[in-house]
């Protein structure tokens, strides 16, 4: 198959040596599991279970609410010790609503959802049964799945994507899994590909892993409708809209879906979750996470439950080796800084990192601009980033803007090659959310302008409508008043005459 | 220039060279051409090429005294001496020791620092010292001499190269070895009405054009030592092709369509290409990654714009050589070549609006 070539992006050493050939290992249950309710885009799940409850394994214990959310299950069973705010993995550190579960070491399974046919039930179904496991995207994003699975009732989509690229350094789960689990996969995938209504899907993994394409090809051999394509080793090959453009050579519109150009993209470890929902009924409860980096003393593949504590991962692999620089939530182009080792794993984690040497080298001194362009040139969607970044420092943020803010995916390429370590993410994420509040306020004070205006008519139009019938009533009193007068008048006449 | 606070967003993996990291292969790419040219030029040049940069660092550190600023950073990132190295490179090498310093000084105060230093300034420093310099000391500046190589019969020892240089005690005759440069003299041939290969043959030769045995600035002589140093930026992708390729191929065309309409009045294209500061201009000079477009578009039409007034420059205009003017002319349209030639934004048409392909939605 003929690939397309994407603009800029950038070559970092990969890494993946260090965890790539460990296979998955379960991590031993912990004794308490703190669960967020916030681990997906979207609205948080609410609870309902209280403190003191049981809850089995694969139990729901927070549902979803409203159309862009997702449920959240018990990991393990056990009671639930406490309901309230813990340490998120959230960059700024602030306490999440979380659910702790002590663990009773009995993994007592709820009763599951009795599997679906997938090949005969409904699409509709499968949807269903997706969002009601929980799954969401697995890549990092945690969208809800099944709101990217339902995009065929509103799109003519031809291509399912399925994106095993794992272009960040260090990690290697999805790697693993496409090694160990290539059958359920390609059955998720098909399910996928069924519930989206598509004719055909594409599977694509970067070239610097042979064995996971060499697994993936044979579990997919079987069927016509999957085609599995290596696809070059360049970051940030596994941004959604980069892939779909590599393989279809569309580019996404902006401020627009795949789905605008007819392909949906979802992650290899979330076919994975769709499988075990739909035809196992398991709920996501789980997920493969790679704890790696130079300071790692055993670096691995773990699959861990959700709400696991960070340090028992680190605990697990047998600690540091040596103090580590940096300790990353994600992989290190795009992840986030662990700001404490209580912080529990969510859908969403997909490494654990603890960087230590050259590689960890980000908090160098930030020296001036000095226009060598090698963050336009890095630049994946075609922007000029020393222009932003020199804009949002005069807060600037309209003209930061309309050099195309919004359509930065914020992939650090461009902070990547900076020579003078000019921490340009950090500018953009600082005006994007600068942005994002000025247009909360915005929006504010428009629905507040509106409600107000609305008021002030209805009011004038009961006013007026109150004025109407009192007049109203007026002519009709002075309308009975005249025609009695008259009638009196007519008697008096008849009487004189 | 200060400690940053915790950086909150990524990336955490750095793969590029640091500034000093440039500055310095910069350099290196700089050394065989500037080392053959001292060597040719003898120590004179090399006191002059000393004193500019030590120059040059002297007035960044008073500068930034001045301002109120940490001096050390600033002087350890190299681009001080770059800038100082550059200019001494454009330099007649036997030139005395206060048009150096005169040089330098405007540079870097006048032509980088009052911009608010590194990365600020609209153009080129070391090739607005040399303009105010040709203009403010028109004979010093072309005072060219025949290269007279070290420890060669006739070179300048070290007391004399001293008086060279700075003036005391009694140096070479120098006015025995006084010339023009190659650009100069077929000019004023042109202009008496010779034909300029004549006035080429009399004086010079091919083989001293190509290897720099001619007379000319400090470090511009030597066009295949440039292009080696030129090949090394591109190697180490400092600089991108854009640039030197629309430049030289922009003085190369043009030179050889007027050599094709009157080949007595035009120089060919091949001498337009190895003499004055043709090879230095277009890898080390227009190049100059502050005061050039940042899109590889935006290249394109500055090193073709810096090409072409080069070549306006030399033919018709007053100087012989017009690398620094045209250069400068291009920085000052950098900004506007920025704003024409962005590149076009992912998911985008050129104009800016989301692209539309056939209707997907139901």
């Amino acid at each position: 198959m003929k690939l397309f070539r994407i603009r800029g992006g950038v070559h970092p050493e990969g890494r993946k040596r260090l965890s790539e050939d460990q296979p998955i290992e379960e991590l031993p249950l912990p004794e308490l599991l703190h669960v967020p309710l916030q681990q997906h885009i979207g609205a948080p799940a609410v609870a309902i279970v209280s403190k003191g409850d049981k809850v089995k394994k694969g139990q729901v214990i927070a549902t979803a609410q409203g159309n862009i959310s997702a449920p959240v299950h018990a990991p393990s069973s056990g009671t639930v010790v406490g309901l309230g705010r813990y340490a998120a993995p959230h960059p700024s550190g602030l306490p999440g609503r979380t659910i702790t579960i002590r663990t009773d070491g009995l993994e007592e399974w709820a009763e599951l959802p009795a599997a679906l046919d997938a090949f005969t039930a409904d699409p509709k179904d499968i949807a269903k049964r997706v969002s009601e496991s929980g799954v969401v995207g697995m890549g990092g994003a945690t969208f809800p799945s099944s709101v990217k699975l339902n995009l065929g009732q509103r799109y003519d989509l031809h291509t399912l994507i399925i994106n095993g690229a794992e272009c960040e350094p260090y990690l290697t789960c999805d790697d693993r899994l496409m090694r160990e689990c290539a059958n359920d996969i390609t059955k998720g995938v098909r399910i996928m590909a069924r519930a989206l209504n598509v004719k055909r899907t594409i599977i694509a993994i970067e070239d610097n892993k042979p064995s996971a394409i060499r697994g993936m090809s044979q579990a997919a051999s079987a069927y016509d409708d999957v085609t599995i394509i290596e696809v070059p080793a360049r970051y940030p090959m596994g941004s959604e809209k980069h892939l779909t453009q590599t393989l279809l050579g569309l580019e996404t519109p902006a401020r627009g879906l795949t789905a605008d150009i007819g392909a949906v993209v979802h992650n290899v470890a979330t076919a994975f979750a769709v499988f075990e929902a739909v035809t196992k009924g398991i709920p996501l409860i789980s997920r493969i996470v790679t704890v790696s980096g130079e300071a790692i003393t055993r670096p691995s593949n773990l699959r861990v439950l959700i709400g696991t504590p960070v340090a028992k991962l680190i605990e697990h692999v047998g600690a540091y080796s040596s103090e580590p620089e940096r300790l990353l939530l994600g992989g290190p182009m795009m992840g986030q800084p662990l700001m404490d080792l209580k912080v529990p794993l969510v859908k969403g984690t997909n490494g654990v990192l603890a960087l230590a040497g050259l590689q960890a080298a980000t908090q160098v001194t930030t020296t001036s601009c000095i226009r060598c362009a090698s963050c336009v040139d890095a630049c994946p969607c075609g922007l000029v980033p020393l222009d932003m970044a020199a804009a949002i420092r005069k807060e600037e943020m309209e003209m930061a803007t309309k050099s195309g803010l919004m359509d930065c995916v914020g992939c650090g390429s461009c902070a990547y090659v900076c020579p003078s370590n000019i921490p340009l993410v950090q500018y953009f994420n600082y005006a994007k959310g600068r942005i994002t509040a000025v247009q909360r306020t915005e929006h504010k004070q428009k629905e507040t302008k509106r409600l107000a205006d609305q008021r002030t008519e209805r009011m004038e139009r009961q006013a007026a409508a109150k004025r109407e019938a009192m007049e109203k009533r007026k002519a009709e009193q002075a309308q009975k008043k005249a025609a009695q007068q008259a009638a009196q008048h007519q008697e008096q006449e008849k009487v004189s005459a | 220039m200060s400690t940053p606070p915790p950086l909150i967003g990524g990336p955490f993996l750095k793969q590029s060279p640091s500034v000093s990291h440039i500055m310095l292969v910069v350099m290196l790419a700089l050394t065989p051409a500037t080392l053959y040219g001292l060597f040719q030029f003898g120590l004179p040049a090399l006191y002059l090429f000393l004193v500019t940069i030590a120059a040059s660092l002297l007035a960044e550190g008073l500068w930034l005294k001045l301002a109120g600023r940490p001096a050390l950073p600033a002087l350890g990132d190299g681009s001080a001496i770059l800038t100082g190295w550059l200019l001494a490179l454009t330099l007649p090498p036997w030139a005395p020791w206060w048009i150096g310093v005169i040089g330098a000084f405007i540079a870097i105060i006048i032509g980088k620092q009052i911009f608010g230093g590194l990365g600020q300034n609209l153009f080129n420093p070391a090739m607005v010292a040399r303009v105010v310099l040709l203009i403010s000391f028109p004979f010093h500046m072309t005072y060219f001499i025949h290269p007279v190589p070290l420890f060669q019969q006739g070179a300048p020892g070290p007391l004399e190269s001293l008086a060279v240089t700075f003036g005391y005690g009694v140096g070479p005759a120098i006015d025995t070895l006084s010339s023009a440069s190659v650009l100069g003299h077929v000019k004023t041939e042109i202009d008496r009405g010779t034909a300029w290969a004549d006035a080429f043959a009399t004086t010079f030769d091919m083989h001293g054009l190509v290897f720099g045995a001619v007379p000319g600035s400090l470090g511009e002589t030597s066009a295949p030592l440039l292009l080696l140093g030129g090949l090394l930026l591109l190697g180490a992708r400092l600089i991108t092709w854009h640039i030197p390729l629309s430049m030289l191929g922009m003085i190369a065309a043009l030179a050889a369509l007027f050599n094709a309409i009157d080949p007595l009045a035009y120089p060919d294209a091949l001498t337009h290409l190895l003499s004055g500061a043709t090879v230095l201009g277009a890898f080390f000079i227009a190049t100059d990654l502050v005061t050039s477009p940042v899109s590889a578009t935006g290249k394109i039409v500055f090193g073709a714009g810096c090409g072409a007034l080069v070549y306006i420059i030399r033919t018709w205009g007053g100087y012989p050589e017009g690398m620094a003017f045209a250069v400068l002319l291009m920085n000052a349209a950098t900004p506007l070549i920025d704003r024409y030639t962005k590149p076009r934004v992912y998911g985008r048409t050129r104009r800016g609006t989301p692209l539309v392909h056939e209707e997907a939605s139901k």
